[in-house]
């Protein structure tokens, strides 16, 4: 076995605030084979990412690589001098990172960009290159291979930057990539066609790769091999199907747990179906950016004709890819931007349209939790003073019941309650999340906005926070609007489901009728693009139609998912808008397409429905 | 759940860090506050009083910074004058970021019409050139401390407003503001209690930038005859009235300039080295 990458006793220390040195990467060990596709894995903190850098020789500032050897393809990495160092990357090791967004800049044209690498070393002429990367383009299934080069960073998708990325990276055909979470901020459906482009190229051009992220479901369908890091020390490694299958480590188990779940445990038996009128109640709104036009719909809008109402105590699942309005319907409800049209009640009472002309009852009653906690906690109040403000400002509380107040809050979502006197640059992530859900309780609502809350955290972080979120909606009677772009999740913890599509709601009915088929096309998409937990999914999905999440081309006239449906009727659906049907298993759909249609294009397909998820 | 307590990151001190030359600068401008509280009640001599029988006399033990061109002791002068120099633009400073503040919160966290309008008046004010308006203030009203305090205070607020407004924008647009706003919580107490603490380090910065162009500003206009009135005398007239001594090297002209620029650098050293609270980047996940 002639290994291209081979990691010894490799210790990365950094220097904390006393000036004592801390290992944050312990004795790393591992090889990568020629061809192969190794991944590190691991939730954030766990020295993936650091690792990853360490393989160029960069240890990044603050950080020290302090002890071991690094040999990619026979060189002595941490023995080369700067400049030789400067020679071997980019040529031959080349990197991939998270955000391509934020890794391309925006003010010049994407080719140029793609063979600065190629040209910096020297490699080849720039003609040669540009043709090189137009071939590249052409593997990784660009549109349009031969002008996208053409066009600037924001004039193409996401996934389509993160493939002009590895396009960049692949273009000096080096010896290691390593690609950094490349599909985690993107979407389920823009992840499938990333993937395979990625998984289609290390195949064919043989390349030799380092594959980081935190989901094992994604891992699964590229790697050959997986480490598992946790606290900067390997866990376990070992062949990808035999980990999935097997695994040896108790933390391996813990993580292949939460990133399944339906094995989470929630009780969903007694949910209080209480028959009374429901506690918040929209009726056909229209929201969105600019100057309302003569008919009142805004310039830009973002909502259209959203129908929605969520019992006392329950919770209604939303869900969608981004920009399909999730976040705006949570800034609707909450009075942030006011409807253009349509009405809001909460229990049976009209609720103004704006935030500023609610009563202040009305507003204690409605509370927003915002996606990530870091920028939703004022960084310059303590705890105490966060969480005290809403005690004052509704339920007028003097200082020592305050106190009180805040430390029953902080046991409430399960924080000690020294941290009350902490600032929030001084806790986790999970535990800001926390006190960001504590805030909104500390009002005593009806109702909780939950816009994301989990997204930003590690699997196993955001399970135990979707858990304490379970537990309060069955101490207190809260009810939740769960907004989300991760249907498996929606459907573990909701009652009520609904799926939006640049910005109308395409299927809503309850979390059992989620997992039943006739779907809506676009349902049926999104759950066919969750990856697996398993190899080979990857292969058995039928690729996507159409071009991917983006504007609806066809206007206003069609079907808002014409563009990307398997089961589109040309002639009707970008012609006329589908109307709002109901289906036998109790949900609600808009489609053009007859139950019966929809039932024998979706049997049609190789793939199989995991089976309902069962009511415990 | 058991975990949620195992996972705190370390607490981390608060300490206030200065380096050497931060150092320096603080002990620099300490320095002239307390000449300018204390400077005339330890001065050896009145402001005014004629006690040397030689004009513009060099550095001697009787007078330790000469005397002037009308044989006024000159470290009285400038023991007094520091009064002017310091006291004169440390309110004008003060009044200027007061106003320039308070409206860049209000126009950031209100937005909209109030924004445009008062943006679209500070820039107005921004386009006259500072000394021809300083110039044109003192010729109208005539000088006076209030007046020059009004003009300067003026002068400067429209560079105030916008660096407050433009970080006030930022922090307007973040998570926390939104959430008080869902609160429905008021105008002012989102600009006091939410947005002005996470602007309170730039915003001193500038305060301390503002005092140096202050300082200048009061040492020019006095220098060109329309700043401080005989007999008072701030730094920039004290240069002004001994220009003659300049021929012989006297401690009069150079001495009160030396002032001019110990403030004024011992100032910048200090704000360039106020310690920032840094906060630590999150590992990208």
């Amino acid at each position: 076995m002639d290994a291209v990458v081979d990691v010894r006793g490799l210790c990365v220390s950094t220097r904390d605030e006393q000036g004592a040195d801390r290992l944050i990467v312990k004795e790393a060990e591992f090889a990568v084979s020629r061809n192969a596709v190794l991944a590190l894995i691991g939730e954030s903190g766990s020295g993936k990412t650091t690792i990853a850098m360490a393989l160029m020789g960069y240890a990044r500032p603050g950080c020290r690589i302090a002890a071991g050897s690094v040999r990619v393809g026979g060189t002595d990495v941490l023995a080369l001098p700067p400049r030789a160092l400067a020679d071997f990357r980019g040529k031959r090791v080349t990197y991939i990172p998270q955000s391509a967004a934020a890794a391309f800049n925006p003010s010049r044209r994407i080719m140029a960009q793609v063979v600065e690498g190629a040209s910096i070393h020297g490699l080849m002429p720039r003609a040669a290159a540009e043709a090189k990367a137009v071939e590249l383009f052409r593997a990784l299934s660009l549109p349009e291979p031969g002008s996208i080069g053409r066009r600037f960073p924001h004039q193409v998708s996401g996934g389509q930057l993160q493939r002009l990325m590895a396009a960049m990276a692949l273009l000096s055909d080096p010896e290691l990539v390593i690609l950094d979470e490349p599909t985690t901020a993107l979407d389920v459906t823009t992840q499938i066609e990333v993937l395979r482009a990625f998984k289609k190229v290390v195949r064919e051009r043989g390349t030799t790769a380092i594959y980081v992220s935190h989901d094992l479901a994604v891992v699964a369908q590229v790697a050959d091999r997986i480490v598992v890091l946790r606290d900067g020390e390997i866990q376990e490694q070992g062949a990808t199907d035999r980990i999935l299958v097997a695994p040896q480590h108790a933390y391996t188990s813990s993580l292949l747990q939460a990133a399944d779940p339906t094995l989470r445990s929630f009780r969903q038996a007694d949910r209080r179906g209480d028959p009374g009128p429901p506690l918040l109640e929209a009726r056909d709104l229209v929201a969105g950016y600019g100057p309302a036009g003569a008919d009142g719909r805004p310039a830009a809008p973002v909502l259209t004709g959203i129908s929605l109402a969520i019992r006392r105590g329950s919770v209604l699942g939303v869900v969608g890819e981004s920009g399909c309005g999730k976040s705006t319907l949570a800034r609707v409800v909450a009075g942030l931007l006011p409807a253009a049209r349509g009405r809001l009640t909460l229990d049976g009472e009209a609720l103004a349209p704006g935030a500023a002309s609610r009563t202040r009852d009305q507003l204690r009653r409605i509370q927003i939790v915002f996606q990530t906690a870091d920028t939703a906690l004022n960084p310059a109040r303590t705890v105490a003073r966060i969480l005290g403000r809403p005690l004052d400002l509704y339920h007028g509380m003097a200082a020592d019941r305050r106190r009180r107040r805040v430390r029953e809050l902080l046991d409430m979502v399960r924080l000690p309650r020294h941290l009350a006197e902490r600032y929030p640059d001084e806790l986790s992530g999970g535990q800001k999340q926390r006190v960001n859900l504590a805030r909104a309780l500390a009002a005593e609502p009806d109702l909780i906005l939950c816009d994301e809350v989990t997204s930003s955290l590690d699997t196993v972080v955001g399970a135990a926070v979707l858990e304490l979120l379970d537990e309060l909606r069955r101490e207190l009677g809260v009810a939740y609007m769960f907004i989300s772009h991760d249907l498996s999740t929606v459907r573990a913890i909701c009652d009520e489901v609904m799926i939006l599509y640049a910005g109308r709601k395409v299927e809503s009915g309850p979390r059992q009728t989620m997992s039943m088929r006739p779907l809506h096309p676009y349902t049926d998409l999104l759950i066919a693009s969750v990856p697996e937990l398993r190899m080979g999914w990857l292969e058995s999905v039928r690729p996507a139609v159409g071009e991917g999440p983006g504007k609806p081309r066809y206007a206003d006239a069609a079907c808002a998912f014409y563009g990307r449906c398997g089961l589109r009727l040309e002639g009707t659906c970008d012609r006329r808008a589908p109307e709002t049907q109901r289906l036998a298993k109790g949900a609600e759909i808009l489609c053009h397409r007859a139950e019966q249609e929809l039932l024998a294009g979706q049997a049609e397909r190789s793939r199989t429905i995991s089976a309902p998820v069962t009511v415990t | 759940m058991t975990n949620a307590t195992a996972d705190t990151l370390p607490r981390r001190r608060r300490r206030w860090r200065v380096s050497a030359s931060g150092t320096v600068g603080l002990a620099v401008v300490g320095f002239w506050l307390v000449m300018t509280l204390a400077g005339p009640s330890i001065a050896p001599h009145g402001s005014g009083a004629m006690v040397g029988s030689e004009i513009l006399a060099p550095m001697s033990r009787e007078f330790p910074l000469g005397t002037d061109y009308l044989g006024r002791d000159m470290l009285s002068r400038i023991l007094w004058g520091a009064r002017y120099t310091v006291g004169l633009a440390l309110i004008a400073t003060l009044l200027a970021c007061a106003m320039g503040v308070a409206l860049g919160l209000f126009a950031a966290v209100q937005g909209g019409i109030g924004d445009a309008a008062i943006s679209r008046v500070l820039d107005a004010f921004i386009s006259i050139p500072s000394k021809m308006f300083a110039l044109v203030m003192v010729a109208a009203l005539g000088s006076s401390l209030p007046v020059l305090i009004g003009t300067v205070a003026v002068i400067y607020t429209p560079g105030c407003y916008r660096l407050a407004r433009s970080m006030a924008v930022n922090i307007s647009a973040m998570d926390f503001v939104t959430v008080a706003r869902a609160r429905g919580e008021r105008t002012a107490f989102i600009m006091r209690e939410e947005v002005l603490p996470n602007m309170v380090l730039p915003v001193l910065t500038d305060f301390g930038l503002r005092f140096v162009f202050v300082v200048l500003l009061l040492s020019g206009l006095s220098f060109l005859g329309v700043g401080i009135q005989p007999p008072a005398a701030d730094w920039g007239s004290l240069v002004r009235e001994n220009l003659e001594g300049l021929r012989d090297g006297a401690p009069a002209v150079i001495m009160p300039a030396a002032a001019i620029a110990s403030l004024t650098i011992g100032m910048t050293l200090l704000i360039d080295n106020l310690p920032g609270r840094r906060r630590s980047t999150v590992e990208g996940h």
